[in-house]
């Protein structure tokens, strides 16, 4: 998940090509084989299997099959909501996000520690139990039940639970990609800045902006990834409404458990290229992030 | 325009870094802060620039009071050790940036800041780098867009934290040279911090020698260097040879050896402790008196135009695995006469001593 790890892939490949070049570094070719053949073998039982089985059980019954169930009128809504919900959330943990690491990176405060370790809390947090918080505290037995149910707002199964639950589960992304980045690159930049007759606001859009860019990007993707496809949380707040509060993962289910493989599968196929789509465009933002910051503190040579 | 500084204190949690210190900058000096790591230098700089606020004391900028001021106020050019260029921006953009962060009615037109971007990269002599990024440069070429950057703004004042720190020695004596030459066509009060003494000594109109949060000598590098007021900064500035000793007649004891010198000033019995430059010493073979101080010769550099000679001192160290390290600097002429071999046991006899009066807290480690 750190960008530090994950952003500097071109490197590791080089640093392979080298070791595998020279006599002196190269492992027996016993050991090379092996280790390839465990890990392709993984690769291909668990993770490409069950992406071709998706699209094959989707297409099982013919286009036809598949294009209606994409646009039946429950399946179009759920595309709806599932977009309508990542809308929000990911904008939403844009700004936390980098208020969050801006705040860890540039700042010293009490609390700080706690602040980094509740970041954390929705990934170590099963999301049935996040779920529930909501219900708990919005639901009509809950703590703002009453209120809520007097003022006529509704958020528990309609569209504003499923945004919160949306929102708690995707909270870390954006700020755990970006703490590690700006804690990296300190406030050099922001100090000349500020010293050259900066504003606040000119630092941070001149200055900090553009070098977390492509963090930031990758947070964001990652973020939207997680939001469209998130079920657990969601699952407990909707209440499973066809037509109002079902996201697209929850109607894959649905389907699925009235045996309606080929439409369940077909709606999943979507998801699996949204997870593709995905992925092709973390690689490229990779791919840039490594060729706009080369090495930081490259050691100086002669002047001039 | 003059600098002040005014009684600034400064703590880190438990750290004092700035222990009640007063300074005057004249206006258009070069002054170096020259001090080990930790002696508050780059803080006080810092707190000058704006960016480090004291706990108590003042700084003033033209005789006026700046330490309300906000840092982009202040007018100050400020250059960095990591030169802290702008990534993402070219080095015209980099020179640039302040003339465009200038509010709309003060921030000069697209053409007269190219103009003036030119002229600065000029100055700097690396006009034909404009569109480079600054990860293309190389170290000496980075710092110099630091400071034209630094410059773009006008400010009226430039401090550098050292500026030469990240680059090699080579580059470093050009830059030296380079900075030097810049300011007396600039004349623009300037202050700079450094740990390395050459580089305070030569460039620095004064040095002003800090430790511990504490002013221990300012003066012209001449002065520093010829008159060190305190041990810290006779031990600091160059190479040096100490005494341990105590007041007796006139001469000095060290351990059981004497050297001859009359500390008129101090009291028979004084605990102190002696300096003497490399060249100040001479070396005499060991004929079994006390006088001189006893050492072997532990190894003969003779490639320079004068010969160095390290030395262990053989004096009252019987516990220990090894004496007292001495550094000796001779003539060729010299050596020769001595016939010095290494393992030779020989005295060392000074020509000149500064004595100081021994008190507890004496950083005489270089």
């Amino acid at each position: 998940m750190s960008a530090a790890t994950t952003l500097n892939w071109t490197a590791a490949t080089q640093t392979a090509d080298r070791f595998e070049s020279r006599e002196a570094t190269r492992e027996a070719p016993w050991v090379k084989w092996t280790i390839l053949g465990v890990s392709l073998t993984f690769f291909a039982v668990f993770l490409l299997m069950p992406l071709v089985a998706v699209f094959v059980e989707a297409l099982r019954k013919g286009w036809d099959t598949y294009w209606s169930a994409l646009i039946h009128e429950d399946a179009l809504w759920a595309i709806k909501l599932t977009l309508i919900a990542a809308a929000i959330s990911v904008p939403l943990n844009l700004v936390f996000g980098v208020c969050a690491a801006w705040a860890i990176a540039k700042f010293e405060f009490r609390g700080k520690h706690l602040l980094i370790t509740l970041i954390d809390l929705p990934f170590s947090v099963s999301p049935v139990i996040a779920g529930l918080i909501y219900v708990l505290i919005f639901g009509a037995q809950g703590w703002l039940g009453p209120w809520l149910a007097e003022h006529d707002v509704r958020i528990i199964f309609a569209v504003p639970g499923i945004v919160l639950a949306t929102v708690f589960v995707t909270f870390p992304f954006v700020a755990r990609e970006l703490i590690p980045l700006m804690q990296a690159q300190g406030r050099e930049e922001e100090e000349a800045a500020i010293v050259l007759g900066a504003n606040g606001w000119q630092t941070f859009w001149y200055v900090t902006l553009p070098n977390i860019k492509w963090g930031l990007l990758y947070g964001v993707i990652l973020c939207n990834a997680r939001a469209m496809g998130e079920f657990g949380a969601v699952s407990v707040v909707s209440g499973h409404i066809r037509g109002q509060t079902n996201t697209l993962p929850l109607h894959v289910e649905i389907l699925y458990n009235e045996y309606q493989f080929a439409a369940a599968f077909a709606v999943a196929s979507l998801l699996a290229l949204l997870a593709l789509v995905t992925l092709a465009i973390k690689t490229w933002v990779e791919h840039h992030a490594g060729s706009a910051t080369p090495s930081r503190e490259p050691r100086q040579d002669a002047a001039s | 325009m003059s600098i002040q500084v005014r009684n600034i204190r400064k703590t880190f949690g438990d750290f004092i870094a700035l222990d009640d210190v007063s300074l005057d900058f004249p206006a258009g000096e070069l002054v170096a802060l020259l001090g080990p790591s930790g002696c508050g230098k780059t803080t006080l700089l810092r707190i000058i620039a704006g960016l480090e606020q004291a706990d108590a004391g003042r700084v003033m900028l033209d005789g006026a009071d700046a330490s309300g001021t906000h840092v982009r106020e202040r007018q100050v050019g400020f250059v960095f050790q990591h030169y802290a260029l702008f990534r993402h921006m070219t080095v015209f953009d980099n020179v640039a940036f302040g003339m465009r962060m200038k509010p709309r009615g003060q921030r000069p037109s697209e053409k007269e800041t190219r103009t003036k971007v030119e002229e600065l990269l000029t100055l700097v002599q690396l006009e034909w780098l404009a569109d480079r990024f600054p990860a293309q440069l190389s170290g000496g070429q980075r710092q110099r867009i630091a400071l034209a950057r630094a410059l773009a703004v006008e400010p009226r004042v430039l401090l550098l934290d050292e500026p030469f720190g990240a680059l090699d020695a080579k580059v470093r004596k050009e830059l030296r040279r380079w900075l030097r030459k810049l300011h007396d066509e600039l004349h623009i009060t300037s202050i700079f911090v450094t740990h390395d003494q050459e580089e305070a000594l030569e460039v620095a109109d004064r040095v002003v020698l800090m430790d511990r949060g504490h002013v221990e000598q300012i003066g012209t590098p001449e002065e520093v260097y010829r008159q060190p007021a305190t041990p810290f900064v006779y031990g600091f500035l160059g190479s040096v040879n100490f005494f341990h000793g105590r007041v007796d007649g006139g001469n000095l004891r060290v351990g059981e050896d004497l050297l001859p010198h009359a500390p008129h000033e101090l009291d028979a019995g004084s605990e102190v402790i002696a300096f003497a430059r490399p060249h100040e010493l001479d070396l005499v073979p060991d004929t079994h008196t006390d006088t001189g101080v006893a050492a072997r010769v532990m190894r003969i550099h003779a490639f320079g135009v004068s010969v160095r000679v390290e030395l262990e001192g053989l004096n009252g160290l019987s516990g220990m695995s090894s004496g007292q390290h001495f550094e000796v600097e001779l003539t060729q002429q010299r050596v020769a006469e001595l016939a010095l071999a290494e393992g030779q046991n020989v005295r060392l006899l000074p020509s000149r001593l500064k004595v100081f009066q021994r008190n507890d807290a004496i950083g005489a480690s270089a």
